[in-house]
């Protein structure tokens, strides 16, 4: 993966394979301790002690259409190589925790790349499900839920075009208010 | 900044252009977005359907995505369903090949037999 925000992506595509109703997105630049932390939360079915062990190991998925799984440990890999680490926290019935930390000035730090993109296609291609976005660093802090979208459009689609280009507008803007990397 | 404001006025448009095609979804188009997909370039092709719909002012089209199907190398796949008609599967979709799915198959009902692949 190119991009922070592609990992991101790809492991709430987990989530969503994981039957969660909750995506929870946390993104925070911290400058004094030099690293970039990158949370996802969810309430989905969470792994059984077996399966967690192996989730680093790319011979290890519950996926049949093929035998590899190659989403965490490329992101277990990328923070790896920046002096970070990756925790993945679950339990049978208790959701799923990735915690993804980078260092953030490192030189092989991926880019977060275009984390609006990320977050519409989540919030537009999941109407059924409630995504959070909690963005902070010393620039400035910057939350989205796509639950308060929806009851503010009383009915019409979050995939509806008009309101996909909204949302592209708003992370956009909400998103360069509250981080500046590149 | 695009406040919830600024929402309300969109989702009135939204709904004037739904009661001119009495709101039924006619189409739907599916973004496979496994790890696959994604580090094929899914996120960027859903991107550029949302784009071209929203462009050209359709609304009757929803756009959802779905995980890995097992034809990692075809990625990007896109599907697009009219309604009453069979499912058409497209491989190696990019921005460029998805806004062209959506002007001459959603738009015109043809189908894109350059980008078509079969199981």
């Amino acid at each position: 993966m190119r991009e922070i925000s592609l990992h991101i992506l790809d492991i709430a595509e987990n989530a969503i394979r994981a039957g969660a109703s909750r995506i929870g997105i946390e993104v925070e630049a911290d400058r004094q301790s030099d690293t970039l932390t990158v949370t996802v939360r969810d309430d989905g079915c969470g792994m059984p002690p077996e399966i967690l062990a192996g989730v680093k190991d790319p011979f290890v998925t519950t996926r049949t259409e093929r035998r590899v799984g190659l989403g965490l440990p490329l992101l277990a890999a990328n923070c790896e190589a920046t002096g970070g680490s990756l925790d993945v926290q679950s339990r049978p019935g208790g959701g799923t925790t990735v915690k993804a930390v980078f260092g953030l000035s490192h030189i092989d730090r991926p880019p977060m790349g275009a984390l609006h993109e990320t977050i519409r296609a989540l919030a537009a291609g999941n109407v059924d499900r409630r995504v959070t976005l909690r963005v902070r660093s010393e620039k400035g802090e910057f939350e989205f839920d796509s639950d308060t979208v929806k009851a503010a459009l009383d009915g019409v689609p979050l995939s509806s075009p008009p309101v996909a280009e909204w949302l592209k507008e708003h992370l956009q803007e909400g998103i360069a208010g509250a981080l500046e990397l590149d | 900044m695009k406040t919830l404001e600024d929402l309300k006025r969109v989702r009135e448009e939204a709904i004037k252009a739904m009661k001119v095609r009495e709101g039924e979804q006619r189409v739907k188009v599916t973004v496979a977005m496994g790890t696959c997909g994604i580090a094929a370039g899914a996120r960027e092709t859903m991107s550029a359907l949302l784009d071209e719909l929203n462009k050209r002012g359709i609304t009757d089209v929803t756009v959802t995505q779905t995980g890995c199907k097992g034809l990692c190398e075809q990625e990007p796949l896109v599907e697009v369903t009219i309604a009453g008609s069979e499912t058409v599967s497209y491989g190696k979709i990019d921005a460029e090949k998805a806004r062209r799915i959506v002007a001459e198959h959603i738009v015109n009902g043809h189908v894109v037999g350059d980008y078509v692949i079969t199981r």
